[in-house]
């Protein structure tokens, strides 16, 4: 009889079925969740390099290091890599696949079979990316502005088009699968207003994917049309519009960063409750604040764009509507800390990551108010103040929430704890490598050091080299996880189906998960985060 | 090396107004910033597990709160709105009777035109105190204008103008960015404005050899045969160009529109896309004969035809 | 029956209004492809009317209307290929989607002579691209967009054949009963979906402008 087997339990996800076709042919919406944590993973550190060579040649003024070809690629690369093939599946990919079949009682996610496939369009989108960014590179930033891109820049644009655009149905099928799950496979008893705020989360994030991502999907096919064939609706030159370009990138890129940060905030409301043992201080608030996001961030899109040349009027459109978009963000802050007010707070991992993102996506948010503001962002646009808003909100926020989970749910995952003291260390460790890099920007910024600079004036330098020093700093505190984590897998799986004590139908199953996570559709009768106030007194 | 600047100059009229709203909305962001920060820690430090702290009446919702903390934070919000706006508003109507200077950006360098003729390749010399417009356009890739210490940026865009406006209000040199990425050089593409006092500007006005842009452009429009058609006569195939300038102009199509440089601009490289009423569509463009630093030119010695200099501002 | 049902579902309703949701969900998404790629044809025609209205004279308005005409029958042999399903009448399922796919297959070969008209007068924007008169870059820009909307729409359509193929299959087979037709009537959807995307793009392109 094996180690940790009984005769009657059925065996765990990871260990029904053996060898690599199990994997590579699997529908079982977890072991892609873990497909998707290994491939992500290894794009995050792609990018994480790209970042580290740059911060390299900013040490000095002069350039130095690399050519400034080779410097306008690593950002370009690090950006695209970021945002597409880390940011936006992040959490949905991994922790989404995972848990949305779980936390709604149902055996998997309503297309099984379309999510493996979500899958290998991620691999095949990234891999051809990736060939394309290697054999030649990309060097047009991220947000590929024509006529740069399509009439200009000597690199491999149409490959990268081309690569995103696969992604892109990545993402939707994804949105698809969670939306029919979220609304038509819930358990009996699960009202909408019973579900976790996670799930929340996960649905107005699908939302959004469903009806941004087709909108990037053609803005890439009509500059790959006329980066290929030289047609001209971008290209002042051959009669046609740059601004055109921009608005049709931003309608999808403005909420696409909605699609970065929302899955966090509901990571946040499931570890804030567990770990003050306390219900989320106003759930109907919360999820009403969540689908206010997702409204609101279809109607932001031009305060990327005011000094563009588009009408001043039509900026003040956006500008007051980007004020509008801060509420409900702010409504969320105040509330998880209220949920904190009177709870019983225990310093694990999770939670000191939460505690981080909380902090630092408040300081992000703020700084989103000068962004927003007209007259300020005139100075601002443009400049290392944007750099630091975004990573404060991406890194700050985005990244610490997805750690907050990854942490929090390891145990389910895997059925194994990792190391308490090296996880706190590493999060310390982060916090502080964090601010070091990004803080000195926003100094940078307001000084006027533009963005996407190579070489810089002397006077910028040693903010520039105290930025280095943190990226360095922050480096190490996400390669320490890496080492952890993996190093947990050593240990037997032994942590039981709920060592926080958490509520939540994820964990009512065992650690590791059957297949089929239940045996016997669950039924719920209450509401969520029920912690007893017996646990606090 | 270890002294560095922590605020940057301020020298503009728009600077200081600019860095009162700046400094508010730092205010306001650490005063919102540390309501959350003590919260947090207030709570983790008495409500830590194991504390004797009294839990009693805990609550999980209260209307009034949340209607609290969205309304007020939406007050906050719309009012730096308001004031920003107006202030914004401001920040893009020049003054009438400023001093236009031309601009054209290019990979990788700005290059500058004064209406006295005076040329500068990435330095821009203005006078302290007078209102100066920016007339600016590229001749490749988006680019942008920057102006850290005035406090000011305008993307450059090629096939048409866009404008910005300052008044300088201390002398002293400042530097000049490139603020949208635009190819190998971006980061080269940088330069200094140097303000000067009324007299040393003139100095340094009359100390380079310049025949005024509207010259050159009489010149030009002799050259390119411009006033076959624009000269009353029998020839006279296109609306007479006197007087035009500011002017409202009936098209074809029965739209209206303000003949300002961008018109001028647009009427010599794209003729065909703005047809005065009761004319025909006989202009040929002259997109490739002509340099945008002679269409600039041009501009200028319409704008001068029939005693008007100044257009009416249409942001 | 029951074969059908899949392991993660509870019963055949919950599976069909799975499906159903996940098939009007992706139609969102065309809706908001195509939508963004009218919006801005029509933001370039607002901006550039004389020169638009003058290069869509080059199209064939008959070819157009007869595509119209053909597209909107292949909706309604899709539709009686759906409601043959729901009356269990296997002969009706494949006669009534062979005459789908014939008719999209007649509207794709319109559309094959169509694009070789185009290159016969050289209007292939960027490869070979001949065009008198002052509107010449504008029309080219008219041309770009004809042949992305164009062609975006036909490969939805060869793809949406080749699902009929497999939903052939699937009758022949006689797995589409009265009990079982999700697949068909969600590949309705889908056919549906792009006659509508046809019904905007015709007169987008081929009608309005005309001098």
């Amino acid at each position: 009889m094996k180690h940790n087997q009984t005769i009657a339990t059925p065996e765990d996800y990871i260990h029904a079925g053996y060898g690599v076709r199990s994997w590579l042919f699997t529908v079982d919406h977890k072991r892609i969740a873990i497909l998707y944590l290994l491939s992500i993973t290894l794009f995050f550190f792609v990018g994480g390099f790209f970042a580290l060579l740059l911060r390299l040649e900013l040490l000095t003024p002069q350039g130095d290091l690399v050519s400034a070809e080779t410097y306008n690629k690593l950002f370009t690369m690090h950006g695209v890599t970021m945002v597409f093939f880390f940011l936006i599946p992040s959490i949905p990919a991994v922790l989404g696949n995972f848990l949305v079949p779980m936390m709604v009682g149902a055996k998997d996610l309503a297309f099984p079979r379309l999510n493996l496939l979500s899958w290998y369009l991620y691999s095949v989108g990234g891999l051809f990316t990736l060939y394309a960014m290697v054999t030649g590179g990309i060097d047009t930033g991220w947000t590929f502005y024509t006529p740069y891109s399509s009439s200009y820049a000597l690199t491999n644009v149409v490959p990268v088009v081309i690569g995103l655009f696969i992604l892109g149905f990545s993402s939707i099928l994804t949105a698809l699968n969670f939306i029919a799950t979220i609304h038509r496979m819930r358990a009996p008893g699960l009202t909408w207003f019973r579900l976790p705020l996670f799930i929340w989360a996960m649905y107005a994030t699908s939302v959004i994917t469903v009806l941004g991502t087709p909108v990037i999907a053609i803005t890439l096919v009509l500059l790959g049309f006329e980066t290929a064939m030289g047609a001209g609706i971008f290209d002042p030159a051959l009669g046609g519009d740059p601004i055109l370009f921009q608005h049709l990138f931003w309608f999808y890129s403005h909420p696409a960063v909605y699609i970065m940060i929302l899955p966090s905030m509901g990571v946040i409301s499931e570890v804030v409750t567990c770990f003050a043992r306390k219900k989320i201080f106003g759930y109907h608030f919360m999820a009403f604040a969540i689908m206010g996001i997702a409204v609101l961030s279809f109607l932001v899109w031009g305060h990327h764009m005011f000094v563009s040349g588009q009408s001043i009027y039509v900026g003040m459109v956006f500008s007051a509507l980007s004020f509008l978009v801060a509420i409900p963000s702010a409504i969320k802050v105040f509330n998880w800390t209220a949920t904190m007010y009177k709870g019983s707070i225990s310093f694990h991992t999770p939670i000191l990551y939460a505690f981080g993102f909380i902090g630092l996506f408040t300081i992000g948010g703020l700084t989103g108010l000068f962004l927003a503001s007209l007259a300020t962002d005139v100075h601002l646009t443009d400049t290392y103040f944007i750099v630091a808003h975004f990573h404060y909100i991406m890194v700050g926020g985005a990244i610490m929430g997805y750690l907050a989970g990854l942490h929090f749910w390891w145990p389910k995952i895997t059925g194994r704890m990792y190391n308490e003291a090296w996880a706190k260390f590493s999060a310390l460790i982060l916090f502080v490598g964090f601010n070091l890099t990004f803080f000195p920007q926003f100094i940078l910024g307001h000084l006027g050091m533009p963005r996407r600079y190579y070489v810089y004036p002397d006077e910028f330098q040693v903010l520039n080299v105290m930025s280095t020093a943190g990226a360095t700093i922050l480096g190490l505190g996400y390669i320490i996880p890496m080492v952890y984590l993996i190093w947990s897998l050593r240990k037997p799986r032994d942590v039981g189906e709920n060592p926080w004590g958490a509520t939540g139908l994820e964990w009512k199953t065992p650690s590791p998960p059957t297949t089929h996570n239940f045996e016997s559709t669950p039924v719920v009768d209450g509401d969520p985060y029920q912690y007893s106030p017996e646990e606090r007194a | 090396m270890w002294s560095f600047p922590l605020l940057p100059d301020r020298a503009s009229t728009v600077a200081t107004q600019v860095d009162m709203l700046y400094f508010f909305l730092v205010a306001v962001s650490l005063f919102f910033s540390l309501v959350i920060i003590v919260g947090l820690v207030y709570s983790a430090v008495r409500y830590r597990k194991d504390s004797k702290a009294s839990r009693e009446g805990a609550v999980h919702e209260h209307l009034g709160l949340e209607l609290a903390w969205s309304i007020i934070p939406l007050g906050i919000a719309m009012g730096i709105f308001v004031w920003s706006s107006v202030l914004y508003l401001g920040m893009h109507v020049a003054p009438s009777g400023a001093m236009e200077i031309y601009v054209v950006g290019k990979q990788w360098m700005w290059k500058i035109q004064h209406p006295q003729g005076n040329r500068e390749i990435n330095e821009l010399h203005v006078p302290v105190g007078k209102p100066v417009k920016l007339i600016m356009t590229s001749q490749d890739v988006i680019h942008s204008f920057y102006i850290p210490a005035f406090r000011i940026k305008q993307d450059v865009l090629p096939g048409r103008y866009s404008t910005q406006w300052f008044q300088a209000t201390t002398p002293g040199v400042y530097h000049l960015f490139c603020a949208e990425y635009c190819g190998t050089s971006h980061s080269g593409m940088i330069g200094k404005v140097i303000v000067l006092d009324q007299p040393e500007y003139e100095a340094w006005l009359a100390g380079g050899s310049s025949t005024a842009m509207s010259s050159s452009g009489a010149e030009l429009f002799k050259q390119f045969g411009c006033q076959t058609c624009h000269k009353s006569g029998s020839s006279q195939r296109g609306p007479s160009l006197d007087g035009l300038f500011g002017k409202q102009v009936a098209l074809i199509n029965g739209e209206k529109v303000v003949a300002d440089q961008e018109y001028l601009r647009e009427s010599i490289l794209n003729p065909a896309a703005k047809i005065t009423q009761g004319y025909l569509p006989f202009m040929p463009t002259y997109r490739n004969q002509l340099s945008h630093e002679q269409i600039n030119q041009l501009v200028e010695y319409v704008k001068g035809l029939g005693g008007q200099t100044s257009a009416s501002e249409h942001p | 029956m029951s074969s059908q049902l899949a392991h993660h579902f509870e019963d055949m309703s919950q599976q069909r209004e799975a499906s159903s949701l996940g098939m009007w969900a992706f139609i969102v998404t065309e809706v908001m492809f195509f939508g963004a790629v009218f919006t801005a044809y029509g933001i370039c025609r607002m901006m550039y009317p004389n020169a638009f209205g003058e290069a869509s004279n080059k199209l064939s308005v008959l070819l157009g209307a007869v595509n119209t005409g053909v597209l909107i029958c292949s909706s309604l042999t899709m539709a009686l290929a759906v409601r043959s399903a729901q009356l269990n009448k296997t002969k009706s399922i494949i006669g009534f989607l062979i005459a789908t796919m014939i008719l999209g297959g007649a509207f794709l070969g319109i559309k094959v002579l169509e694009y070789s008209h185009k290159i016969h007068e050289h209007l292939i924007p960027g490869l070979d691209f001949v065009y008198e008169g002052v509107h010449a870059p504008q029309a080219e820009i008219f041309f770009s967009f004809y042949f992305v909307m164009t062609g975006l729409h036909a490969l939805h359509m060869i793809i949406g054949i080749g699902i009929m193929v497999w939903l052939l299959v699937l009758a022949m087979r006689n797995r589409l009963t009265d009990q079982y037709y999700a697949p068909i009537e969600i590949t309705g959807l889908y056919w549906h979906l792009v006659d509508i995307v046809w019904i905007f793009l015709f007169p987008l392109i081929y009608l309005i402008g005309r001098a």
